[in-house]
């Protein structure tokens, strides 16, 4: 584990109750998330991009989830087994999340200046008073124009993009150290989702914070992240660093992500696309999961789950024909 | 550039307003469509894109025949669909106009078998044997890429991308000539939208279809559109071919969009954005509507409504900027 990381996910299984019993929807996940770094996380819906975020902060429903392995480590800590009570101090305070539904996070009937404040008077004890400055202060910093107007009013004034630079506001309100940001643009309009990748990338600057940002569009991965975790029906497929990552893609699913992007350049040209869909957590598939849709499939592809391995520096791929081929033999 | 030969659809000075009740009080109009004039050609994909609220669907609700608009004219295949034989004509061509929306889920009955769904246009122009129907669904099914048995099967037994197949089976169904898509792939992963615009291009060559393509994601678009048309706050600020679009965008918007969109490229770095948001349309602002967001905003702007005029060979733009180049005209 490196020296700098914050937050370390190891052998992480989740699984969710279903009428055939416990099903797993993300399994074997490890990475770590380092301090001020921006880590994406990008994949198909279905993935598990957002059971492992919510796992980070234990936001499942109780009785109908259950993490049947591994371990999350912040400060020495595991965030898994720590009891409710840390985990409160946790959310919010260290880690906090913005998710894709900005509506559906704020409480209609409080103003935004109270939503805000909210936090800053569980985690630090503020007064009503120091609370509604504070609100207003952070208002600012999300280049939200007429602060102390917009305090005063409850959120379906707001416009898409206002209603997530509250969201974002009240996210840094306790200068977390990692923000958790899922799919925060989806919902928004091109240039409204501009202003809100460039928002969090000067606060993510300004604040020294680490963003794990979550996405399905590459296009955003590729701007925002420095290294990218590539995720395929439960699993980590590929981790490498940003610019290795699309210039020099290894995992099969990947290379087929890139190339159903590219073509788009030329009209009438048909796209690139990967044949068949994402398979359901509970489809067993031997092996590779990726394997029924794989080109480069082989024997040994469903003989067993690969490995996730190192093949390079800072680059792992879980393929076993791709990690044979281009793994170091020194190990 | 001359459209070809044939023209499918030819909209001129389209304008449409909503009533926007006030409790009680007297509805004041919204006006949500300006003066649209556009064409699409036979087998031609015009691509429509702008940002949420700014009237696509509108527009294509209006060429479907779901809405009538309050002003200008609709041509259909050379019948007028807005004029006095209005009901008559559009009579005439309504097998031949069909649509694809952008929610799989909301289209389908999810109580209905998808064979059912894939034939209820057959079955409301009532002209088929039941034979001839069930062998018309099973070839439909094939054509776009579903297993034959999926007519006895239900919708939630489909993935996303194979839903929007269903639909677009079921538009296929009565052999239509002009198909409106509006957002087809916006809910789709990307590969599945690279399977979806592939099928559609492919039936556009097999049955020389003309389309409407509606998105709010650029790079969709440049995919399949011959030409594409901006819209912005219920105008066309710009149609240009495809190729001149993306290659130089004029409008002041249009470039805007463009820089806006996240690109796979992790070494490019992305022109800040403009700033601000689509205005409201109960208090849209004077003069060129997006004046309060424009980098190159002049005085005139504030008052004056830019016309889209045509300053290139198939290239019209609607922004002051463009027009004192014109000037010079004999
Ligand atoms: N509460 C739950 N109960 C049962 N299954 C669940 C639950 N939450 C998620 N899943 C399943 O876990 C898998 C991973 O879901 P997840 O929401 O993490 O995907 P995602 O990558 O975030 O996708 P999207 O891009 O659609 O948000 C999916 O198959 C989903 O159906
Ligand atoms: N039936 C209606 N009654 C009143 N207003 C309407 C109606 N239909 C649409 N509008 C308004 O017309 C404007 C244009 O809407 P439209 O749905 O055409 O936009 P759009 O470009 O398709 O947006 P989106 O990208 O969100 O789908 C919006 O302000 C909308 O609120
Ligand atoms: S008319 Fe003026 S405000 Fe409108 S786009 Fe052109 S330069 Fe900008
Ligand atoms: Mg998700
Ligand atoms: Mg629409």
């Amino acid at each position: 584990m490196p020296a700098d990381a914050l937050v370390s996910i190891r052998d992480l299984t989740v699984q969710f109750r279903t009428d055939r019993g416990w099903v797993s929807a993300i399994e074997d996940i490890s990475l770590d998330i380092n301090a001020g770094e921006c880590l994406g996380v990008v994949g198909e819906s279905g993935s598990g991009k957002s059971v492992t975020a919510l796992s980070i902060l234990r936001l499942h429903a109780r009785g109908t989830a259950r993490a049947a392995r591994g371990s999350i480590m912040l400060d020495g800590r595991d965030l898994l087994r720590a009891p409710e009570r840390d985990l409160r101090r946790v959310r919010g305070g260290d880690i906090a999340m913005v998710f894709q539904d900005p509506m559906s996070s704020l409480n209609p009937v409080l103003t935004i200046a109270d939503q805000i404040s909210e936090s800053l008077r569980l985690h630090q004890g503020l007064s009503r008073a120091e609370g509604r400055s504070r609100a207003i202060e952070l208002l600012d910093l999300v280049r939200i124009a007429d602060a102390p107007r917009r305090a005063d009013e409850y959120p379906h004034r707001l416009s898409g993009g206002m209603r997530q630079r509250v969201m974002i506001a009240i996210a840094i309100a306790c200068r977390p150290r990692l923000l958790i940001a899922d799919e925060p643009t989806t919902a928004l309009d091109v240039t409204i989702q501009a202003q809100i990748l460039e928002l969090l990338r000067d606060l993510r600057a300004e604040l020294g914070m680490a963003v794990m940002m979550i996405s399905h569009d590459l296009g955003v991965i590729a701007e925002f992240a420095h290294r990218v975790v590539v995720m395929y029906a439960g699993r980590i497929v590929e981790q490498a660093p940003v610019g290795t990552l699309f210039s020099a893609p290894r995992h099969p699913y990947t290379e087929g992500l890139m190339t159903s992007l590219r073509g788009r350049d030329i009209p009438g040209q048909r796209l690139g696309s990967i044949p068949g869909r994402v398979p359901d957590p509970d489809e067993s598939i031997p092996g590779c999961r990726f394997g029924p849709r794989c080109a480069h499939v082989e024997a040994v592809c469903r003989a067993a789950v690969p490995a996730l391995v190192s093949i390079s520096e800072n680059h792992d791929v879980r393929c076993t024909p791709r990690s044979q081929a281009l793994a170091p033999a020194c190990l | 550039m001359p459209v070809t030969s044939e023209t499918s659809v030819e909209v001129r000075d389209l304008t449409m307003s909503f009533g926007s009740g006030g409790a009680g009080r007297r509805p004041t109009m919204v006006q949500v469509l300006h003066d649209l004039t556009f064409d699409i050609g036979s087998a031609e994909t015009l691509g429509l894109v702008g940002e949420s609220g700014s009237g696509k669907s509108t527009v294509g609700r209006i060429l479907v025949g779901l809405l009538k608009p309050t002003g200008g004219s609709v041509r259909l295949f050379g019948r007028s669909v807005t004029g006095a034989d209005r009901a008559a004509n559009f009579a005439a061509v309504r097998s031949r106009v069909q649509f694809v929306f952008q929610d799989p889920h909301a289209a389908l009955n999810p109580r209905i078998r998808v064979g059912h769904s894939i034939a209820e246009p057959i079955d409301i122009a009532g002209k088929h044997s039941r034979r001839d129907r069930d062998d018309r669904v099973r070839q439909l099914l094939e054509l776009v890429g579903l297993p034959r048995d999926s007519a006895d099967r239900f919708p939630h037994e489909f993935s996303g991308g194979q839903r929007q197949r269903i639909v677009i089976a079921r538009a296929l169904s009565l052999s239509p000539d002009f198909v409106v898509c509006d957002e087809p792939v916006s809910a789709l992963d990307v590969s599945m939208q690279a399977q979806i615009v592939n099928l559609l291009m492919d039936l556009q060559d097999r049955f020389g279809l003309s389309y409407l393509f509606i998105a709010h994601d650029m790079t969709v678009v440049r995919a399949i559109a011959r030409r594409v048309a901006v819209m912005y706050a219920g105008s066309i600020v710009e149609i240009a071919r495809n190729a001149d679009l993306y290659a130089d965008p004029l409008h002041p918007y249009t470039r805007a969009l463009l820089d806006a969109m996240p690109r796979p490229d992790p070494t490019r770095i992305r022109p800040r954005t403009i700033p601000g948001e689509v205005p409201s349309l109960l208090a849209p602002p004077s003069g060129c509507r997006f004046h309060t967001r424009c980098p190159h905003v002049m005085p005139r702007c504030r008052d004056e409504s830019p016309r889209l005029l045509e300053i290139a060979p198939g290239r019209q733009v609607a922004c002051h900027l463009f027009t004192a180049a014109e000037t010079t005209e004999p």
